[in-house]
């Protein structure tokens, strides 16, 4: 079994949910990273999404927009980020990791490379932003042969085609972009993502994970009440950006601070 | 040469063109497909596209034949194609009213839009005031800065300039965050993009709205001169003024098609926005394409004299058109195409835009070694008017 399978498979019986956070990779600085990746496990993390600094990032929203341009600054590529995956797996068997970026550095690597190199440095699965499925055939392939999972986004507005679609595709779980915009936008609205998650778990078996607009203890609550995991990016993010010398110590705190509100409830419930 | 039908249903050219776009973007992209392939045919939008082409506009454009500056080469004939007559002053109107009528049709009541030097931002806010609409143009904070003439134009006809601060502050990071608005804001918003680049049905559709250009062309060279041209030049940075002049060629194998890009201060200095010329594939806005990017895939600062080459992209269709064999992709420095850029002045009483005079400049440089009785078509696609404070301040003088 993968980590992400094995990971959702232990909290299931456990009856609590996962909790994702994002940050990007290099951001504030190169030496941050490996301990912040550790912190965020220290804070209740069962998954880490790494995000792959890009010039570009499209679908990003300023908070995040603002990561990359810090972890650039400082020169961040691909192959350093693999190798922080690689540093953190040395005392971190466990947490899987999921490397999310754009389309455009995997394709200067040179996609056999990547998936090589990533699948070498103990990396779990691969989002690509702007990979949809129509476009993201021969990725899924190369990483279905390495044995990692390629996660794909679903949006509000993604219809019953496509769902059937992207449930066939996707891999170790689907991510449900929970507002229309980019990241870091606006707020979340619970009873409509309850009604969403039921509609794509009609197409799939796979594990449903929400993000955008999850800022607090609170929400994140809420959302664990109906999908199968919690995303937090730029409020994270936000934390970092807010004290760079002491990123790690807020990363971690805050991180400490969504579990419990996520677990308490959980506990709750079952009581 | 077969039937030319590309892009397939995709939206691919080759391995080129495609829809490379997160998944929140996908149903407007569907909902603008669905619209376009319902209007493009439609016998009253057409008409209403047409209309408004001989009206507002004031097609066709007339194609020119420059006798002195031919007479100064003493080889081929160059005629201009002048899409600098055009409302507005440069091509860049076809596409926006093409767009802007779909938006209509659609319901939407906000377009938006990105620009570098304003010329599109100028066209697309001008549209937006003939029809009524909410217009929103993103524009680098860096081209603001440069280009305050045009912003100071699109205020003028209505338009909020939105100064986008992220990234290099040029094209590129305003076409990223019109894409943002857009995802935010599709229920109301229509994005009229620019150029040939962008996700799939873009560069089809801006293709088939200039394609206009090449077909009046094709009828007009062999009413003047008795044949097609020998070649056909147009300058390249996204590459809408070139895809609009060579279309319609495609098919008509014996007509050299040349895109010029700006080699900037030479190829070998590395500040330069020939795409075509000295990048490699990659994924960028929507589409695979050749892009100018770091070993690392980051994309890099370009630079040229002409605002509306600055790109470090290039539409999908020339990516395929130079893989292919069937167009051939040249670059001109910023000193050869001011050099063009006064000739034409001086000998024709026609003030071109710098991006025009790359092509001016290429056109210039083989003409000579060519036959009296031999035709070069060149796209004049914009006037120069926009460009007085750069070429002055490169002669040293200041307004």
């Amino acid at each position: 079994m993968s980590r992400i399978a094995a990971t959702f498979a232990r909290l299931s019986k456990q009856g609590r949910k996962a909790l994702i956070p994002f940050i990007t990779a290099g951001d504030p600085d190169p030496a941050s990273c490996v301990p912040l990746m550790h912190a965020l496990v220290a804070g209740g993390a069962d998954i880490i999404e790494l995000g792959v600094p890009f010039s570009d990032p499209m679908a990003d929203g300023p908070v995040i927009q603002r990561a990359s341009e810090r972890a650039l600054k400082h020169g961040v590529s691909l192959r350093d980020v693999i190798g922080w995956v690689a540093e953190f797996r040395k005392t971190n068997g466990e947490t899987p990791v999921v490397l999310m970026g754009y389309a455009n550095p995997i394709e200067a690597m040179g996609t056999d490379k990547f998936v090589k190199a990533a699948k070498a440095a103990g990396a779990d699965g691969v989002v690509v932003v702007d990979y949809p499925p129509e476009e993201a055939g021969q990725l899924v392939a190369i990483l279905d042969a390495a044995g990692l999972d390629t996660i794909f986004l679903l949006s509000p507005t993604t219809s019953d085609v496509r769902l059937k679609q992207v449930a066939e595709l996707g891999r170790g779980y689907l991510y449900y972009v929970s507002l229309k915009g980019v990241t870091g936008a606006a707020n979340i609205d619970v009873a409509d993502v309850a009604q969403r998650l039921a509609r794509i778990r009609s197409h799939t078996k796979l594990p449903v994970g929400v993000g955008f607009g999850i800022r607090d203890g609170e929400t994140a609550r809420n959302i664990a009440e109906v999908a199968d995991a919690v995303v937090i990016g730029s409020r994270l993010v936000q934390e970092i950006e807010a004290a760079p010398q002491d990123a790690v110590a807020r990363a971690r705190a805050f991180m400490a601070g969504i579990r419990s509100a996520m677990d308490r409830d959980v506990k709750g419930r079952a009581a | 040469m077969r039937v030319y039908d590309l892009p397939d249903a995709k939206g691919h050219f080759g391995p080129y063109g495609g829809v490379f776009v997160s998944e929140t973007l996908i149903s407007a992209l569907d909902e603008l497909k669905a619209a376009y392939a319902r209007y493009k045919d439609d016998p009253a939008f057409v008409a209403e596209y047409e209309y408004e082409l001989k009206h507002y506009v004031g097609r066709p454009s007339p194609v020119y034949h420059a006798r002195r500056w031919s007479e100064h080469f003493g080889g081929a004939q160059v005629y201009l194609k002048r899409e600098d007559l055009n409302h507005t002053g440069a091509h860049k109107i076809n596409n926006v009213i093409g767009q802007a009528l779909l938006a209509r049709h659609l319901g939407k009541p906000r377009v938006i839009a990105e620009t570098g030097a304003g010329q599109h931002g100028v066209a697309t806010a001008t549209i937006a005031a003939r029809y009524g609409m909410e217009c929103v143009v993103y524009m680098g904070s860096e081209d603001v800065k440069r280009q305050a003439q045009n912003v100071y134009r699109m205020k003028l006809l209505g338009a909020t300039v939105v100064p986008v601060e992220s990234g290099s502050k040029t094209l590129k990071d305003a076409l990223n965050e019109a894409m943002r608005d857009w995802v935010t804001n599709v229920e109301n918003t229509f994005y009229i993009i620019g150029t040939v680049a962008g996700p799939h049905p873009y560069p089809m559709m801006v293709r088939d709205f200039q394609s206009v250009i090449g077909r009046e062309a094709r009828e007009q060279v062999p009413e003047m001169t008795g044949k097609q041209p020998d070649a056909v030049l147009a300058c390249v940075g996204g590459g809408s003024n070139a895809i609009g002049i060579f279309h319609a060629f495609i098919p008509d194998e014996k007509v050299r098609l040349i895109g010029v890009e700006a080699a900037g201060h030479g190829l070998e200095t590395g500040k330069h926005s020939a795409t075509l010329c000295a990048g490699r594939a990659g994924v960028l806005h929507g589409n695979r394409t050749y892009l100018l990017q770091d070993d690392n895939g980051q994309i890099i600062e370009t630079h040229s004299i002409s605002a509306g080459l600055d790109y470090p992209g290039v539409g999908p269709e020339h990516a395929w058109l130079k893989d292919s064999g069937r167009a051939e992709y040249v670059a001109v420095t910023d000193d050869e195409a001011l050099e063009a850029f006064h000739k034409l002045c001086r000998l024709e009483g026609i003030i071109p835009a710098l991006e025009s005079s790359h092509a001016l400049a290429y056109a210039a440089k083989i003409a000579p070694r060519m036959r009296k009785d031999q035709i070069l078509l060149v796209n004049l696609s914009g006037r120069g008017d926009k460009d007085m404070h750069t070429v002055a301040e490169k002669s040293g003088l200041k307004f």
